[in-house]
């Protein structure tokens, strides 16, 4: 809970500080989304060290989940929701540990490049998140364990529309609660 | 966990009131304003002279907002104020031969007046070459709705001239995003068509996506992430109130109002693969029409109702399909030109749909008209998408990217001038224009 509740407010510091233009008080969300916010960022915003620095604190569950949310993003190719041969141990690994400690719960996150129709890149996000689940499925992970999301072209990782962009938006971030 | 979101949220609150401290004035909400990029060919040209009782270049100034309306438009090319030498305020003080000097084909003029505890404008529409009076009415006005009015005006002079109602008294909506990924901000707002009066009718940090107004034009739908999950919801405009319609396990997505109001159809997953199906408001009944493989989404109705268009990858790559919405649910295919066709959207007579089509490398807007088939390109950039028809089927508003920042562009459905709508601040992005329906 300490990692977390670390991660989240580094995190939300993080994005407030990237939020350059502050709206009016009344004018702020009146959704309840800080912490959906916060959850949906881990994957993207997450600096290793920030875990590390509490590694004497942690259980081994939370040790071996900081462990591999040193890669939690798998990038694919353009139109393609293959894992690619690089990416198939970091599906192994929190595979493992899913596999290990049953009652973790991972969001599978599916994203596109901005080109193209917007609901319908959700499908595609879809079509990735579901190929990473299908993938923890085959190594042992309860499907209760698991559930996806497509953001499409909506939360690019970074900004830009060169293929440099493109290849880092492309991707299926793998965020754990718990 | 359970305590820190409110923690982090009075955390955040106190950090944006510091910084909006530190800035003094405060950005309002996203402005549009018309770029006009190029001149446009055999657009005729008007005069439309300041009118009489009100100050020049206020935010309210008639004339100014008749003659931006006229030009958004494409078919209009409105003379310069500077090079207007009198100003006549009716059409007894024109002298028709100064304005054909000047090359102006029609002349606009006007006055407003105290009526009662409000105001009047006159106005009067005159031909230039042969000087027949072609329109003269007097329009009742507030001082809060000159603006109002003077769209009124635009869509009188338009019909007028072209034949065409008017459309610049609708309404659009979009969305609006700004802050650098991943702490992103969307907005949902609805503006007068021109951009001005942008009002937010949804703020979040999750994503807001693909509003549609509802044939009534008093409501919307639209997909919010607000609870993480995607989930489409329906909004009274004039009262705020809204209902979460559907937020089923997997994706919904992708709001289309039918025709009479009462159904919408969407894009549900199941098991990852995405579908439409129908849903009745009033009695949240679910019926799926699609059931294949593949990807079928952003479903459109036809105008009788009786069938729905969608993109669909099930022949290897996007294209838009056909289905009735009878028993056999057979579905066919109506793109096949370009290796990339999606979103279709109904012109207003359902004669024509708007898509985006991957046309020699750009994702562009096209027209496919249904009887021949025959699509015609209308815009030339690389990332053009959500095309939505003005509700008198002359002009089509959609998303473009304009130095790597999304914007809104229109084209006249013609594809004869293509014309941008800039923001200040933020992306802006989903267009939607509202029909008709609520006109006075």
């Amino acid at each position: 809970m300490k990692l977390m509740h670390v991660l989240a407010v580094a995190i939300l510091s993080l994005g407030l500080a990237a939020c350059s233009k502050p709206t009016k008080p009344d004018e702020t969300t009146a959704a309840p989304t800080e912490s959906g916010a916060a959850a949906s960022g881990v994957g993207v915003g997450v600096d290793a060290g920030a875990g590390a620095g509490t590694a004497t604190q942690l259980t081994p569950q939370q040790q071996a989940l900081a462990a591999i949310q040193q890669k939690n993003v798998v990038y694919f190719d353009f139109d393609s929701s293959e894992i690619r041969s690089e990416f198939v141990p970091v599906v192994a690994a929190h595979a493992q540990y899913l596999v290990k400690y049953p009652t973790a719960r991972v969001r599978l996150e599916g994203h596109t490049d901005e080109r193209g129709s917007r609901e319908y890149n959700i499908g595609l996000g879809e079509r990735r998140a579901q190929t990473v689940r299908r993938a923890l499925l085959a190594q042992g992970v309860a499907e209760a364990q698991m559930t996806t999301v497509s953001y499409g072209e909506e939360r690019p990782a970074v900004e830009g529309s060169d293929e440099a962009a493109y290849a880092q938006n492309r991707r299926v971030e793998l965020v754990h609660a718990q | 966990m359970q305590s820190t979101p409110a923690t982090l949220k009075s955390r955040a609150a106190a950090v944006l009131l510091a910084l909006a401290t530190l800035l003094g004035a405060m950005p309002g909400h996203a402005q549009l304003r018309l770029d006009i990029t190029q001149g446009v060919r055999d657009a005729v040209p008007i005069a439309v002279v300041p009118f009489g009782g009100q100050a020049e270049g206020g935010e309210n100034d008639i004339a100014a907002v008749v003659a931006n309306d006229l030009r958004m438009s494409g078919r209009f090319a409105p003379l310069e104020r500077r090079d207007m030498v009198t100003r006549p305020t009716s059409g007894g003080e024109v002298r028709f031969e100064d304005w054909r000097l000047l090359k102006s084909d029609f002349i606009v003029v006007g006055r407003i007046e105290p009526d009662g505890a409000g105001l009047a404008v006159n106005f009067e529409l005159h031909n230039v070459r042969t000087g027949a009076s072609l329109l003269a009415q007097r329009l009742p006005s507030t001082e809060k709705g000159l603006r109002a009015t003077a769209h009124r005006i635009a869509d009188l002079v338009f019909e007028r001239l072209t034949g065409i109602p008017g459309a610049f008294s609708t309404r659009i909506a979009y969305v609006a995003v700004d802050g650098k990924p991943p702490a992103q901000r969307y907005r949902l707002i609805v503006a007068d068509a021109d951009g001005f009066n942008p009002r937010t009718v949804l703020e979040s940090r999750e994503p807001i996506m693909s509003p549609a107004w509802s044939p009534d034009g008093q409501q919307l739908a639209y997909v919010s992430f607000e609870s993480k999950l995607s989930a489409v919801y329906v909004q009274r405009l004039a009262t705020g109130e809204r209902s979460r319609v559907s937020a089923r396990a997997g994706i919904n997505g992708a709001p289309a109002w039918s025709p009479d109001g009462r159904r919408l159809a969407l894009t549900l997953s199941r098991d990852g693969n995405l579908d439409i199906y129908t849903l009745e408001l009033a009695t949240q009944q679910l019926t799926r029409v699609t059931s294949d493989d593949a990807i079928d989404t952003e479903a459109e109705w036809s105008k009788d109702g009786q069938s729905l268009f969608f993109t669909s990858d099930r022949a290897g790559n996007a294209q838009v399909y056909q289905v009735r919405l009878d028993e056999a649910r057979k579905a066919e295919r109506v793109t096949f030109t370009n290796s990339y066709n999606a979103r279709p959207r109904m012109s207003p007579d359902g004669k024509e749909l708007a898509l985006v089509t991957l046309d020699r490398g750009g994702y562009r807007i096209g027209v496919m008209d249904l009887a021949s088939r025959n699509l015609r390109v209308l815009t030339n950039a690389r990332q053009d998408e959500s095309p939505s028809f003005a509700p008198n089927g002359a002009m089509v508003i959609y998303a473009t990217r304009d130095g790597g920042r999304g914007s809104l562009a229109i084209a006249s459905s013609d594809g004869a001038f293509q014309q941008r709508l800039s923001s200040d601040q933020g992306d802006v992005r989903d267009p939607a224009w509202q029909p008709f329906a609520t006109r006075r």
